[in-house]
């Protein structure tokens, strides 16, 4: 398995560590006057989100962390179970809503989403930056009221709820942006 | 070919901090020019370096008739400085470029300015007495504090650095954050350091400028040694608002010590795994012919005007730092 060296680390190197995947999100250079160089590290585990800190010496090293990206296409939810198919390997994939987390809220059919393996097993899978849902229900826009910043609470087909302006209606499309959760536009269709 | 010019053409400094550096670089030199200091200027590139187990020169070959010849970009001026007050100098300061591998960070690029600066006849109370007056001139944040390294460790971490065991400065170590886990127990100055880092340092320099002097004999670099019981090194070091600004020597003379001290830190250099330095320099030849008593201070001017300005980065002080150079 490949490693990294002090002089290669950087924010973003995935690194494994007692047998864990980690990011690494912070990395600041420290040297007292005529001594010993270190790398203060923040990391965070890829599977269970918690942040630890690491300091290192300059010489030392950590090993890279098995982790690459797929395209899968989402296929269908069976209970808790969500399953994805690889696009390029046709190979299929379940993962449990807490790997699958704040992304069920935007999952649709033949939808691609880029999957995080580790070891080869998913760990996490990030839907596109913006997806287009069809509001399941809201309420009716109340007439007269043209002020643009009124907002209401929409449920989506995929059963999530979205604040939405208030002439948004029933059956409409609209953009949504996954990072945020965000209402965008409106969607001809 | 069309193509969309790159952001990081950009300098990463604004004008007001570019100004402010100006401004100090100025009142610096009218500073050393009034003390009756002579502006000097020597080689960035070396055929000697110095011996440093925690630097890491930049190396150059240079062509020569048969082969090629090791040339370094110097670490800091000292070597040469000190030739010249063997050849006579009395008072010299420069402004200068030094350079140092793999240093990068928010308060370290690895091309960046030193001023380094020699009075012949000055012992350590008056090196440092000086160097408080160019702090007070340049920062205005008054007086200096003087702590002895001993006294700021007691202080601040609770144990003698001088005498205290191993293992009590390892459990002291411990009791803020972790050590890297590569630490070598019996290697006590990583140890001495990292509380020094951890604990020691963040508190100097909060309220007024802090001076820490008398550093462990095992730290002394190119300083003498006092022999008392036990022995420290006569290096000091400026501290302000946590941020190590200058470092100074009442400066060896003894060209049999310094063999000895580059012996010894080509041997921890190997023992980390670096390539050894050239132990031989003119310094030596220098020495041999009679080097005079004097402290030397070495400051860092980009960490100067990031005091000046409030700034937390060291890129904030220099247009151009090493990702864009």
């Amino acid at each position: 398995m490949a490693g990294y060296n002090t002089s290669d680390f950087r924010k973003g190197i995935k690194v494994e560590m007692d047998g864990d995947p980690y990011l690494m999100i912070e990395c600041n250079f420290v040297k007292p006057g005529k001594g010993q160089a270190l790398y203060k590290c923040r990391f965070r585990h890829l599977i269970r989100n918690t942040v630890i800190d690491r300091t290192f010496k300059s010489g030392d090293s950590l090993e890279a962390a098995d982790v690459h990206e797929i395209q899968a296409q989402y296929l269908y939810r069976q209970g808790d179970m969500f399953v994805f198919m690889d696009n390029e390997s046709y190979e299929q994939y379940e993962l449990g809503l807490d790997q699958v987390d704040e992304a069920w809220k935007y999952l649709k059919e033949s939808m691609v989403c880029s999957m995080l393996l580790y070891n080869n097993n998913p760990i996490g899978v990030t839907p596109p930056n913006h997806v287009v849902l069809r509001v399941e229900y809201c309420e009716p826009a109340v007439r007269g009221n043209t002020a643009t910043n009124v907002t209401k609470p929409a449920k989506m087909e995929t059963g999530a709820e979205i604040i939405v302006p208030n002439f948004v209606e029933t059956g409409e499309m609209i953009r949504i942006d996954t990072r945020t959760g965000e209402y965008i536009e409106r969607v001809k269709e | 070919m069309f193509r969309l010019p790159r952001e990081d053409f950009r300098p990463t400094a604004d004008w007001t901090a570019l100004r402010e550096r100006a401004g100090l670089l100025r009142r610096l030199r009218l500073f050393f020019d009034q003390r009756g200091f002579l502006e000097v200027e020597t080689p960035l590139l070396s055929a000697d370096t110095v011996v440093d187990r925690h630097l890491d020169p930049f190396s150059i070959e240079v062509p020569t008739p048969g082969g090629t010849r090791t040339y370094w970009l110097q670490t800091s001026p000292e070597l040469a400085m000190k030739r010249l007050l063997a050849g006579g100098a009395e008072a010299i300061y420069q402004v200068t470029r030094a350079f140092r591998q793999e240093e990068l960070g928010p308060l370290h690029n690895p091309e960046f300015t030193l001023v380094e600066w020699y009075r012949a006849g000055d012992d350590m109370a008056a090196g440092m007495a000086f160097l408080d007056q160019l702090c007070q001139a340049m920062l205005g944040r008054g007086a200096a504090e003087r702590l002895s390294y001993r006294g700021a460790f007691e202080r601040y971490a609770g144990l003698d650095p001088l005498t205290a065991p191993l293992e009590a400065l390892h459990s002291a170590a411990r009791r803020t954050s972790a050590p890297p886990a590569s630490f070598r127990p019996d290697d006590r100055d990583l140890w001495l350091d990292w509380i020094l880092t951890e604990q020691v340092q963040p508190h100097l320099g909060r309220t007024r400028p802090a001076i820490l002097y008398d550093y462990p004999a095992s730290q002394a670099a190119l300083a003498r040694v006092r022999d008392e019981s036990p022995p420290v090194a006569e290096r000091f070091e400026l501290f302000v608002e946590g941020i190590e600004l200058a470092n100074g020597y009442h400066e060896l003379l003894d060209p049999e010590l310094l063999r000895r001290r580059n012996a010894a830190n080509n041997a921890a250099r190997a023992a980390d795994g670096k390539h050894p330095l050239p132990a031989d320099s003119r310094l030596l030849d220098a020495m041999e012919s009679g080097l005079p008593q004097t402290t030397g201070v070495a400051l860092g001017f980009d960490r100067l005007v990031m005091l000046r300005t409030g700034a937390e980065r060291i890129d904030q002080v220099v247009a151009f730092p090493f990702d864009r150079a």
